[in-house]
């Protein structure tokens, strides 16, 4: 990285778990997820490679519809899906690697685009529902084809994306071009034999899970069991069968009887990574719930209740707003929750509820602000976290296409910029940090400075690899790791 | 002052920009940057009220409104509204803000906001005999009513004198099972004050019947 300043005034980068040597982040490849890729991916003669670096750089093919909602490896890390603001659904495949061309390693390419929610009209309320894709979630893979859940605001859609490279040739009763061929001119039988041709990539819709949710879905989780998995709203949650679609299971609900005693919602729900009768949920008040679902049919007395106490000396008008958590993920050993609300992170133990084990602030200098974020509703930002491969490491996103990184272990934190100006591919990012004094440092920025329509909402972390998705309004970006 | 000729160093320049941003900070936080220079100006409260109003209009005014977002403003200005309230008790306030928590000067603008607010609600299936016109019935400047109950959420004060039944109107229309039944609960248990008011306030009861057959012909459909 070059540094040259004293470690206390630099945000000094994460050291790497084993083998020593600092760890810097590099620039993979920019991906800009627009229509055009749409377009471009059907095509199958296209080299995907010139997608990524040709003429997306055009800004003018960027709409609205190109907002990326939601990131998210598969289990394998071979495939990352990004469901954007239009409903549709992209997902792009590693490259593979070879031993000559190392240096490819963790670029991605597109492998498949469809068209997952339409925008859809509820008569009966006159309302529209939005088919911006909130999340997406993949199965573990189980035979040749991939598949995943992705959800709008009220219905959830299972997915099967499959390689087809093989067609069958040569059937008797209709020709090459499909057409039905008179029975009276056969003269002989023949054999069908499976032909190679060019791999076409197919998403099918295989389960439609409707009719379910009254209010807006923002969490889907699919359950260890891989059978079950669990779709949460304002005030509900359900669970389904993956067979089943007509009926779902209700597991949690907190809509009082009169709504005028609504004060809180759920904000997010995860299950345990190992345990399939344990979930947890977390509400706009900064509160977790745990749930064991053998206890009871309906769990809405909790098993383990999470919260910190207010801290006095902090407390504002917006106290609630800024604790309300945004996003609850478990770590991959089901050990340790990590909360995001609105300034911080938090790792909860499971073990103890009365505060959580570790606090990192993502972006304090935001707290003498919180009354103008309050009018310009940046405040109710939701931002997500997510945990590295071995827990070690968590990440979060910022404003001013920032995003964080804390190192649990040595307790460093960087903060690195996703943007296409201040980086060039296979570029050593730069750390970048804000100031709050007066004074400011030649490679800072200002508090006043920063961008806050340049939100980073969404992140991914490869599962066993430090490479990493960072989702900027229409842009994705891949980052890796490069040891020193 | 500056001599004559003499360029501003460029640090004395951005902290310039830095307080001039200083009117939105909050007063109860402390500042925890010693650099920062001066305590910042504090922000009344009933502007924040004023703002949390506004967005609860606009938040209502969508289609669909974000139930997160709505829980958060109402309970926020359920803050602002008890700490309004408790700063009013006292006999004498001892820092300098306004006596009475609701000041007359922007009663224009809560007024206009609130009735722009009961308008648009008025229309809002589920809600029944929104009255129109207050201005004249109730002050603004009333204090709110002490003696919060501290098992019920907090009143809103003015907010709930103007609203029937407080703030139940505010997510009827987001639930569906109210479609089922009981479309006019307020006008059954507050039926013979209720009625005064309508015809008082000349309320057109025929677009309330209107309505209700719009929502009874929709649901035999």
């Amino acid at each position: 990285l070059g540094l040259c300043c004293a470690p206390s005034c630099y945000p000094v980068p994460l050291s790497s778990e084993a083998g020593g040597g600092e760890r810097s982040w590099i620039l993979v490849c920019w991906l800009l997820v627009s229509t055009q890729v749409t377009l471009l991916s059907m095509e199958e003669d296209i080299d995907t490679r010139k997608i990524n670096n040709s003429f997306l750089r055009d800004h003018s093919y960027a709409t609205e519809a190109d907002i990326i909602s939601t990131v998210e490896f598969n289990h394998t890390g071979e495939l990352l899906a990004t469901g954007d603001k239009g409903g549709r659904v992209v997902i792009f495949q590693r490259e593979q690697e070879s031993k000559n061309q190392l240096h490819r390693r963790g670029e991605y390419n597109v492998y498949s685009t469809f068209q997952s929610h339409e925008p859809e009209f509820d008569y009966l309320k006159s309302l529209e529902i939005e088919e911006k894709i909130n999340k997406i979630r993949w199965l573990p893979q189980q035979n040749a084809a991939y598949f995943l859940l992705s959800t709008n605001d009220k219905t959830v859609k299972l997915w099967k994306v499959s390689e087809r490279d093989k067609r069958p040739e040569g059937y008797n009763l209709k020709d090459e071009d499909g057409r039905l061929r008179d029975p009276a001119t056969i003269t002989t039988l023949r054999v069908p034999v499976l032909r190679p041709m060019d791999l076409m990539v197919e998403a099918t819709p295989r389960r439609v899970f409707a009719n379910a949710h009254t209010y807006h879905i923002n969490s889907i989780s699919v359950n260890s069991d891989y059978e079950t998995y669990m779709s949460a709203d304002d005030l509900r949650i359900n669970l389904w069968n993956f067979e089943i679609t007509n009926q779902s299971f209700n597991i949690v609900d907190i809509k009082p009887a009169n709504m005028e005693e609504l004060t809180e919602v759920i904000t997010a729900a995860e299950f345990h990574p190992l345990h399939c009768n344990t979930f947890v949920y977390s509400s706009s008040k900064g509160t977790i719930r745990l749930c064991d679902m053998r206890a009871s049919a309906l769990c809405d007395r909790h098993t383990k209740f999470f919260e910190e106490p207010e801290d006095p000396s902090n407390r504002s008008f917006f106290s609630e707003i800024i604790s309300s958590i945004s996003d609850v993920k478990f770590s991959h050993s089901g050990r340790y929750i990590m909360t995001r609300d609105y300034l911080t992170v938090k790792v909860w133990d499971l073990n103890m509820e009365n505060r959580p084990i570790e606090t990192y602030q993502v972006h304090d200098y935001l707290r003498s602000k919180l009354c103008s974020l309050y009018e310009n509703d940046c405040i109710f930002d939701k931002f997500e976290c997510v945990w590295n491969g071995s827990d070690s490491v968590i990440m979060t996103g910022s404003y001013n296409n920032f995003f964080r990184m804390f190192d649990r272990n040595t307790k460093r934190d960087v903060t690195l910029e996703a943007s296409r100006e201040n980086s060039k591919p296979r570029a050593i990012l730069k750390p970048r940090k804000v100031c709050v004094g007066g004074k400011r440092r030649k490679d800072e920025i200002s508090v006043d400075s920063l961008d806050f329509s340049k939100k980073i909402l969404h992140t991914a972390w490869h599962p066993s690899e430090n490479i990493i998705a960072v989702a900027a309004t229409n842009n994705l970006y891949i980052f890796q790791d490069k040891v020193n | 002052m500056l001599g004559k000729g003499v360029k501003r160093k460029r640090e004395e320049e951005e902290e310039e920009d830095l307080t001039s941003q200083d009117w939105w900070l909050e007063e109860t936080t402390p500042s925890p940057n010693p650099e920062e220079g001066a305590s910042p100006a504090p922000l009344p409260p009933s502007s924040l009220f004023n703002l949390s109003i506004f967005k609860l209009h606009h938040g209502l005014r969508r289609g669909e409104p974000d139930l997160r977002h709505l829980v958060l403003v109402v309970n926020t200005l359920r803050r602002i509204q008890s700490s309004m309230a408790l700063e009013s008790s006292p006999p004498e306030p001892p820092c300098p803000a306004p006596v009475d928590p609701l000041p007359v000067a922007p009663d224009a603008p809560l007024c206009t906001s609130v009735s722009a607010l009961l308008d648009d609600l008025s229309h809002i299936e589920g809600l029944c005999d929104t009255q129109t016109s207050f201005s004249e019935d109730i002050p603004l400047s009333r204090p709110p009513e002490t003696g919060l109950d501290p098992g019920r959420p907090a009143p809103l004060g003015s907010l709930e004198l103007l609203l029937e039944d407080g703030l139940e109107g505010l997510f009827d229309d987001i639930d569906t099972s109210m479609y089922d039944c009981e479309l006019w609960p307020n006008l059954k248990t507050d039926s013979g004050e209720t009625e005064d008011k309508i015809q008082g306030q000349g309320l057109d009861v025929s677009e309330l019947d209107y309505l209700m057959d719009v929502l009874v012909g929709t649901q035999t459909l």
